[in-house]
């Protein structure tokens, strides 16, 4: 047998006296850490095949339980890290390309961080929510940029079509195959119940969920699977996905043998085939190759439904967004480097990309420079993580946030960043149906509508102390932000003022 | 309304909690030869066991009665119904006038013509509190040897009661086998021994041929020698006053699914009436205390007005001997099922695509699923007979029986 | 009156309402101390094969044929509840025998036990109910 360079990551930790080896651990464990040595009646953990999901932490009927990072290590090398020696085991292993789940983990800037929000003293009154009106409705669509009116001098609707958002975060683009049936319920009931959206992804909408159609964002991608007149017709709006900030520039891989049952009715391919999702959309090469698709959708939905265009944030997004908000497009969604993801080759979900950030503020500048802001709204998402991130995010020039990786956070994921390998033992990036019952919805879908509701008064609560009563109020209000250890060029693309100034 | 009842066990309580569900008002007259307050007569071998005292034997709380709003006549024989009249007379000669009545009237002991027993100077029967009151006066001193003649329940429970408190127990039964009313040949088999390894002698297969003072010779030609004699061998059903007021009797009183007999107004309830076995396809008498207690409740509803049937009725008997746990139901002709390991044995009886009966000894856990296949005759081809077989589970139903049986009201 | 109801669908097989509820119903405060080497005796099973799991116990039922068949008075309804006198009880095992849904068992001091939904234990809400992970048990008014 070859030497086995990988020396287990996690340690489980039991404490003896607190086990009553109910097998809890055992049972719930879809990696098959945990088992009970009958002989002794005492559990026992082969850590070798430990992610470190805290499923049996969480459910240890007596705490018995903790998962710490092993302490076994290298010749300490600020170069050569642990990981990146591991990383080279396993290739030298398997040949293979390393894959990885969730978001990019890596020690980059977090600009959220960095900046600080303002509040109101003595000279400007701030405003107290819960005794004072104050407004989380916001509207994406396109903005006219004049009154219309008919001849006799009445007021025209002049206005495109709308998503009309309580609060200005939506559930991110995850598709029915990379997480559940019972995580797409969850979203799909909580944004009705929050007033919001959550978006398809590029699986098809299951049939069971077109009932939720008005607080749906259908989204088209390069792999056009589940796309027809009735998806189309059953969202609220159409996302056309050109990328995604976890792997910009690549496209997707779900394996035929995922492609059973519902997954296979949903995306509307045999089952067994791969759904292979391209890097490019092969009919789009520009601009006008997108505006046709978009106004395709348009077409083919009566003009009735906003669509979005989505890409990740890369170099030179703000060019690439002035392009969009010129093909059609009713919003631009920006994804970071930072975004989630079922699956992704390791290299470019950690090297590939720019901070959401500064990639928001560019395009918001480039957009009002070019007066073609009301052209779009702007959505971002790519690691929003709490309801500070909202604000800055809407002071920096956001319409909305997407929310992914939150989303499921609350629906229980622990970021153990296995998703690719199918056993979420939280029931949420996996199709083994008794792994997928572990996600009830009726839980689900409270926890989510706990999260947007408590996130809603936390941004009640900053926008009243800084004096401000509405969301349209804090779009691009950049004066209420400051940055605190950036360097001028940062501050420059930011464009704030350093704290103190 | 004045309800009066005869009786004061099992199917007497049942029938004042029936009424009392559909009539808080009506007047209730309970009247009972015995003086006790209502006691669970199954506990009387348990009491000689000392496992229960007489307080723990009350079938219901002190308060019972007045809860209930019932007068008790208690001590008060009955000795005839008119029921042109709806009278009672009672012995003594006190006239009871009735709206409804229940005749609760149990059984007694039943013992054939045995010769010489008239000089058998210390014998007893064993159904009532008085019963094992005496008994148990006949014990002491101690070292008593006892012969129990009859080997059916209450014979064995009683030698189950009498166990260590006397120098041997002779139990003498004419069938070739124990328990031979609800067990099969293999089942009595284990019983037996299971029983025989506390010291208790059994003669199967013989009766008495003749008593001769504290001497039984047995019709194989062997002899016990015996201080007290326990007559076990068998009951009949109390029907005379029903008979003789023209109600119809066969094998016990004859009623319909109410519980109302051929006489108006009244019903009658418990081990003197026979009912229809779904098992069998006849009517018999089943005397056992939860078919008691629904039959009373049944007629206690129906006579306050209500309208209720008993179509499900079957024999069902819990009972342990020693810590030997067996329980059985129904009727044992179809084809069987059978498993045995060491004391456990499992026979299930079906036919028709229904189950029929079975016995179950040593492992009775969650037996009342089986129970409740021929109570509501579940045709075994609606869910996976082979897996109930093993044992008891729902999981053999299908899951809308299961969200039906476990999410919703039952 | 609220009883417990079980869906399956949303059960997981993972038997903490069996723990729960024998922690509940061990007299202890401390659930590594009451249950740590003891084989337990709960009043709520888990039945399972291949992926189908569910829990069974006590339905409360409406025309409860245990306590009609008790034959000591030991078991009774209070308010729709049903319960155990275990010093009346004989162990004679009728009410194992009358119950359609497998729910009442031999104790293990010998009397039989069921669930009476934690009303006597101090609890106030059923722990089995409290103590499921994924909301396949309940405890509600239908």
């Amino acid at each position: 047998m070859a030497i086995n360079y990988i020396f287990p990551e996690y340690e489980v930790v039991r404490a003896e006296k607190r086990c009553i080896s109910c097998r809890v651990c055992e049972r719930q464990c879809a990696n098959e850490v945990h088992h009970l040595n009958l002989a002794e009646n005492r559990m026992e953990a082969d850590e070798s095949k430990c992610v470190n999901c805290h499923r049996c932490v969480s459910l240890c009927p007596t705490r018995a339980l903790k998962i710490v990072r092993t302490d076994n290590t290298f010749k300490h090398n600020a170069n050569w890290t642990g990981e990146i020696i591991a990383d080279i085991f396993r290739q030298a292993a398997t040949g293979g390309v390393l894959l990885s789940s969730m978001g990019n983990p890596q020690p980059l800037p977090v600009y959220w961080d960095r900046l600080l929000i303002n509040a109101s003293q003595v000279t400007n009154p701030s405003i107290d929510p819960l005794r004072e009106p104050m407004e989380t409705k916001t509207f994406l669509g396109k903005k006219p940029y004049a009154l219309a009116r008919d001849k006799s001098g009445r007021l025209l609707n002049n206005l495109e079509p709308q998503l009309e958002l309580d609060v200005p975060v939506m559930f991110s683009a995850m598709s029915y195959g990379s997480i559940s049936y019972n995580a797409h319920e969850s979203l799909a009931r909580a944004a009705c119940a929050l007033g919001v959206y959550y978006n398809t992804g590029e699986g098809g909408l299951h049939e069971d969920f077109y009932q939720y159609g008005a607080h749906t964002i259908v989204q088209v991608a390069s792999g056009r699977f589940g796309v027809y007149k009735r998806y189309l017709d059953a969202g609220a709006a159409i996302e056309i996905k050109m990328g995604q900030g976890a792997k910009p520039g690549i496209g997707g891989h779900l394996p035929g043998t995922k492609i059973v049952g519902d997954i296979s009715r949903t995306r509307m391919i045999p089952e067994g085939s791969d759904a292979i999702s391209p890097a490019p959309h092969h009919d789009i090469y520009s601009i006008e190759d997108l505006r046709q698709l978009v106004y395709s959708l348009k077409e083919a939905t009566e003009y009735k439904k906003p669509v979005i265009v989505k890409i990740a944030a890369v170099h030179n997004v703000a060019a690439i967004a002035s392009g969009i908000a010129r093909s059609g497009a009713d919003i631009i969604a920006i994804d970071g480097f930072r975004g989630g993801t079922g699956a992704a080759p390791t290299r470019i979900r950690d090297n590939v990309g720019i901070p959401i950030e500064l990639a928001l503020a560019s395009v918001d500048e480039r957009l009002r420079r070019e007066g073609i802001r009301n052209n779009v709204s702007v959505v971002i998402g790519g690691s929003v993580r709490n309801s500070a991130d909202i604000v800055k995010a809407l002071a920096l020039g956001a319409d909305a946030v997407y929310i992914g990786t939150s989303a499921l956070i609350a629906l229980g994921c622990h970021l153990c960043r296995t998703c690719h390998a199918g056993k979420c033992n939280w029931g949420i990036a996996t199709q083994r149906a008794e792994l997928v019952k572990r996600l009830n919805p009726d839980i689900g879908f409270e926890r989510l509508v706990r999260l947007v509701s408590a996130w809603k008064h936390e941004i009640m609560e900053m926008m009243g102390g800084m004096g401000i009563n509405s969301i349209e109020a804090l779009k691009g209000n950049r004066l209420m932000l400051r940055g605190v250890g950036l360097n001028e060029k940062e501050l420059e693309i930011l464009g704030v003022k350093h704290a103190g100034e | 309304m004045h309800y009066v009842i005869i009786g004061n066990s099992t199917a007497a309580v049942g029938c004042i909690e029936g009424i009392r569900q559909a009539d808080r008002a009506g007047r209730i007259t309970v009247i009972a030869a015995e003086p006790w307050h209502t006691y669970s007569r199954p506990l009387i071998s348990y009491l000689l066991q000392g496992k229960v005292n007489e307080e723990q034997m009350k079938y219901r709380p002190d308060d019972f009665y007045r809860a209930n709003g019932c007068e008790t006549l208690l001590g008060h024989g009955v000795e005839a119904i008119d029921p042109a009249a709806k009278k009672l007379r009672l012995r003594g000669g006190r006239v009871v006038a009735y709206d409804r009545l229940l005749a609760a009237t149990g059984s007694r002991p039943w013992t054939p013509p045995l010769e010489g027993l008239d000089s058998v100077p210390h014998k007893f029967t064993f159904m009532s509190l008085d019963d094992a009151h005496a008994l148990a006066a006949a014990l002491e001193p101690g070292g008593k040897r006892v012969f129990i003649l009859g080997a059916g329940l209450i014979g064995l429970k009683c030698a189950e009661g009498l166990s260590g408190r006397v120098q041997s127990l002779t139990v003498a039964d004419l069938a070739p086998r124990i328990l031979p009313s609800i067990l099969d040949e293999e089942g009595s088999a284990i019983v037996r021994e299971h029983i025989e390894a506390r010291g208790v002698v059994f003669h199967l297969g013989q009766s008495v041929a003749r008593f001769d003072g504290n001497k039984a010779v047995l019709t194989s030609g062997a002899t016990v020698e015996f201080d007290l004699l326990v007559l076990a061998v068998g009951v009949r059903p109390n029907t005379d006053l029903v008979r003789e007021a023209g109600g119809r009797v066969e094998r016990g009183i004859v009623t319909d699914a109410r519980g109302q007999t051929t006489l108006p107004d009244v019903y009658s309830a418990g081990d003197c009436v026979e009912s229809w076995d779904i098992t069998a396809g006849e009517s018999r008498v089943l005397a056992v205390l939860p078919g008691a207690y629904r039959q009373g409740e049944c007629a206690g509803l129906n006579m306050a007005g209500g309208d209720k049937e008993i179509k499900d009725a079957f024999p069902l008997n819990a009972i342990g001997f020693f810590g030997l746990h067996l329980v059985t139901a129904g009727s044992y002709a179809g084809e069987d099922y059978m498993r045995r390991s060491g004391q456990n044995y499992k026979r299930l009886v079906y036919a028709d695509d229904r189950l029929k009966g079975f016995i179950l000894i040593g492992a009775v856990e969650r037996s009342g699923i089986y129970a409740a296949l021929i109570r509501r005759q579940t045709p075994l081809s609606s869910i996976d007979f082979e897996l109930i077989k093993e044992k008891p589970q729902l999981m053999a139903f299908s899951r809308q029986e299961r969200a039906r049986q476990l999410g919703g009201r039952v | 009156m609220k009883r417990i109801y079980v869906n399956e669908k949303w059960c997981l097989g993972c038997h903490l309402c069996e723990y729960y509820c024998a922690f509940a119903n061990s007299g202890q405060d401390d659930m590594a101390k009451a249950l740590k080497d003891v084989v337990i005796h709960p009043r709520i099973r888990i039945e399972e094969q291949d992926n189908i799991s569910f829990a069974v116990n006590c339905r409360h039922c409406e025309e409860p044929l245990c306590v009609k068949g008790c034959i000591s008075g030991a078991l009774s309804v209070q308010d729709g509840l049903i319960l155990i006198d275990p010093d009346k009880c004989v162990s004679c095992y009728t009410c194992v025998l009358s119950c359609p849904y497998g729910a009442i068992m031999p104790s293990e001091a010998g009397a039989i036990q069921k669930c009476e939904l934690c009303t006597k234990n101090g609890r106030g809400q059923p722990a089995c109910v409290e103590g499921c992970p994924n909301m396949a048990i309940v405890f509600e008014e239908r």
